[in-house]
């Protein structure tokens, strides 16, 4: 590394009076050099984007401000600088990119417009000749036809294309420090490959050190040249990146790094000759803009194309895809939440998609869903117990009843019994998952379908979800469909997987098979963009094949 | 999303802090006591004529008496009642009306959406006090006419915003879970959306009874109220021709108009910051 281009020293960040500790950032020390990446990782909450913003200026001060230490910068201590200088130095020496570029582009105002402000701010040049280096930015971020991309507005261009308009406006400039908060978390997997690849070749030309803030081990495999830990607003590891992913020395880095699941799958099962309890039929799903009495009917999205799947007792079926790939859909349509339009589903040799909903009431019962979002999925206002109870008591069963089995399920998915008086809000987001899992587990259910359950989750809860929902699985002998756009997750936990894409199965086979010897050009580039595909880490969690009972 | 406020004692706590709130509140007790205690203070009929024309206020009657020498301050105070008796019978219809209209409008979707919203803008083309002087017109002026003409100026705002409120909570993954258990619709709707939607309801309909109040004045000022009830809008009307010589006829009732409905409105805005609270923290 090059000698220290920008360099925190015990940083102190104070959070107002009542929030959950006193410091967001607590002696933090840190140096980034020139023409390096530094990836800065944590779960959320250590503070990691504090420490950011702190850098930027942009706390939202006086409610979080800095409480003590130096950020220091060329010879500079910005901590006590005045705004206007601050201005100055903000997006002209030191830039930053964040996670969700929708809303960090303003929408009504075209790319370009956008792009040469940041010019037009920070220099003398002409409109004319602002534009065409904004022109020559959009290119060098490989944004195809720049022309055109300065004229479009952010609504539309891709997520992709958006990061990559927000990364061109970020190094116009040519910053000497690139900070990337979450950069590629709100993308898809082979578009993170891109932007990922991109940082590192803009960051390798222009000799930019880049502190990179992520929660992905799997990202920080891939780009760091040195890494920093947090934990709770602290520093608890520091190192070359080679070190602390092969030989962490702090519990809190081994810990995080051992929940991360290798890319490996879990050992294949015997599933010959094992009844099937679900197959879909050429599933079909169709969503259409409706006409109305002054509009034309709008264009057609075939959500599901003629997606056909066996599902074993037992088994764990993943259902692997990128946002938009008819994943959650297909889902959707087995569970009748939607209705599919064509195709059969099969649930023991019954077609569930042409029962009406009264018919439909006892299937019900027997394929259960468990949900992405912790905090969406629980109605706010009633009690946990009231949220496990509910399904049994539709369904007939007695409510004391439903309250005693609903108690058990809660010591089942490991929380105390005492959470059932309580109100959602009062958990975490992976307790939150865990009751999620108890609603769906108070029916009884033959097939659980899982979408997307732990990608709202940290990594080392994640872990701990992974391992209730396999153990669970084996100890009651359940059918699962296992949504995730997560390969490593997919890995652990399925038995078979099935790869979406714009709506069709364009692969499906043995776990095993499809991670050794990928068939589809689609599955191979979607292998080929995992972030840090070829890192073991040796202390790795093993597959879930033999579940150990979880309190 | 709420997230403190499911108890009350969170939600007092919160109501506290907006002052103007709490003192709307005292005004509104205040006034339902006056309501309520009236035929104790003021027994007997408010239309007798009980001292000589034009007296004026703060002597031997308080608020004076009007041209053919009935006590202002017992009109006011039987008013009370009347007033407050139309403003919330006629919102608690019109929240009816809405709730159902909207609810069903926002959760099925489709052509019964299509069917009920172009109903109620049919409804919101009328202009609102117009259309409730021609329903008293046509159903001659009583009590129950007068809170039917309200209800049904009323409701169209309450199922426009029941809607949104609905389209927003149902796509919502607790709702799709409830239809993943195979609950019924009604339940869905009762159970679990509909409290979700409860707040904002509250606020709008706490309004609405203002509203509901300065209707039923404007339909009795104009002399289409209920002849055999005293009420505030009455007595202004009564009092408009002498408004030069007896300024205290008119003036009281309006004054009684007026610290109502600001009381309903300073409350309605303390109930909406305390049942949301994410609204004002986050500004």
């Amino acid at each position: 590394m090059g000698e220290a281009l920008l360099e925190i020293r015990s940083l102190r960040v104070d959070l107002p009076p009542g929030a959950d500790r006193a410091h967001a950032v607590d002696d933090v020390s840190l140096t980034l050099g020139q023409d390096e990446i530094l990836c800065v990782v944590g779960e959320s909450g250590s503070g990691k984007s504090v420490m950011a913003r702190a850098v930027m200026g942009l706390l939202p001060v006086p409610r979080v401000r800095v409480g003590a230490g130096e950020i220091r910068f060329a010879g500079e201590e910005l901590t006590r600088l005045p705004e206007s200088r601050m201005r100055d130095i903000r997006g002209k020496d030191i830039a930053m990119i964040f996670q969700e570029p929708m809303t960090a582009l303003n929408p009504v105002m075209t790319i370009g417009r956008q792009v040469t402000e940041v010019l037009a701010v920070h220099t003398r040049l002409t409109g004319a000749e602002a534009r065409r280096q904004a022109a020559e930015f959009m290119a060098a971020v490989k944004l195809p036809d720049p022309e055109a991309m300065l004229d479009a507005y952010p609504h539309q261009l891709s997520g992709g294309q958006r990061q990559r308009a927000m990364i061109a406006m970020a190094l116009i400039l040519g910053p000497r420090v690139l900070i990337a908060d979450e950069p590629t978390t709100a993308l898809d997997v082979t578009t993170q490959a891109q932007i990922l690849a991109l940082i590192r070749d803009l960051q390798r030309e222009k000799r930019t050190g880049v502190m990179f803030i992520t929660h992905d081990f799997g990202v920080v495999a891939e780009i760091a040249d040195r890494v920093a830990v947090m934990q709770h607003g602290r520093l608890v590891e520091a190192g070359p990146a080679q070190r602390v992913l092969s030989a962490p020395s702090h519990p809190y880095t081994q810990s995080l790094i051992a929940a991360v699941p290798n890319l490996v799958p879990r050992k294949a099962r015997p599933l010959q000759g094992v009844p099937v309890t679900l197959a879909l039929r050429d599933v079909e799903k169709t969503y259409r803009a409706r006409a109305g009495l002054l509009r034309r009917a709008g264009r057609t999205v075939h959500a599901v194309r003629s997606a056909s799947l066996t599902l074993r007792r037992d088994e764990t079926l993943g259902i692997v895809g990128e946002s938009g790939s008819g994943k959650s859909t297909l889902a959707r349509c087995v569970a009748r939440i939607i209705d599919a339009d064509g195709g059969q589903v099969l649930l023991d040799g019954v077609d569930l998609r042409t029962l009406s909903r009264r018919a439909m009431r006892p299937y019900h019962r027997r394929v259960q869903m468990v949900f992405q979002d912790p905090y969406g999925s629980l109605n706010p206002r009633q009690k946990v117990g009231d949220i496990i109870a509910e399904g049994p008591i539709v369904h007939g069963v007695a409510r004391g009843e439903a309250l005693r089995r609903a108690a058990e399920l809660i010591e089942l998915v490991g929380l105390d019994g005492k959470a059932l008086a309580r109100y959602p809000h009062e958990f975490s987001g992976g307790q939150r998952q865990r009751i999620g899992i108890a609603r769906a587990l108070a029916l009884q259910p033959d097939v659980l379908i899982a979408d997307e359950p732990v990608s709202a989750l940290d990594v080392s809860v994640q872990a701990q979800v992974l391992r209730l929902l396999a153990d669970i699985r084996d100890r009651l002998h359940l059918s699962m469909l296992f949504i995730t756009h997560d390969l490593r997750v997919a890995a652990q936990v399925c038995d078979t997987i099935a790869v979406m894409r714009h709506g069709e199965i364009v692969e499906s086979g043995p776990a095993a098979e499809v991670f050794a010897a990928p068939k589809h050009a689609y599955t191979r580039e979607l292998f080929a963009a995992v972030p840090g595909r070829n890192w073991r880490h040796p202390t790795a969690a093993a597959p879930l094949a033999n579940p150990q009972p979880t309190g | 999303m709420s997230s403190t406020e499911s108890s009350v004692g969170g939600f007092w706590r919160r109501f506290r802090r907006n002052r103007p709130a709490v003192f709307a509140l005292g005004m509104l007790v205040a006034i339902v006591l006056v309501a309520l205690l009236a035929p104790l203070a003021y027994p007997g009929d408010p239309f007798a004529i009980v001292a000589r024309p034009f007296l004026p206020p703060f002597h031997d009657h308080l608020f004076g008496t009007d041209q053919l020498g009935r006590d202002v301050a017992a009109g006011i105070a039987r008013g009370a009642m009347t007033s407050l008796l139309i403003g919330i019978v006629a919102t608690v219809c019109a929240m009816l009306i809405g709730v159902v209209t909207g609810g069903a409008a926002g959760y099925f979707g489709g052509r019964t959406d299509v069917l009920l919203m172009r109903m109620t803008e049919a409804f919101q083309t009328i202009p609102a006090f117009i259309f409730a002087i021609v329903l008293v017109a046509i159903l001659s002026p009583s009590l129950e006419s007068t809170i039917i003409a309200i209800a049904t100026v009323s409701w169209p705002p309450m199922t426009r915003l029941v809607r949104g409120e609905f389209l927003a909570t149902k796509n919502r993954e607790f709702v799709q879970a409830c239809r993943s258990i195979g609950m019924s619709d009604a339940r869905v709707i009762l159970r679990h959306i509909l409290p979700n939607c409860a707040s904002p309801i509250i606020v709008t309909g706490s309004l609405m009874v203002a509203t509901a109040i300065l209707i039923e004045s404007g339909l009795s000022f104009l002399g289409l109220g209920d002849a055999n009830l005293m009420s505030w809008g009455y007595l202004i009307g009564a009092g408009r021709t002498v408004l030069r010589t007896a300024w205290w006829v008119c003036a009281f009732p309006g004054l009684a108009i007026l610290l109502t409905v600001l009381s309903i409105n300073l409350f309605g805005e303390g109930l909406n910051d305390a049942l949301n609270p994410r609204l004002r923290e986050a500004g």
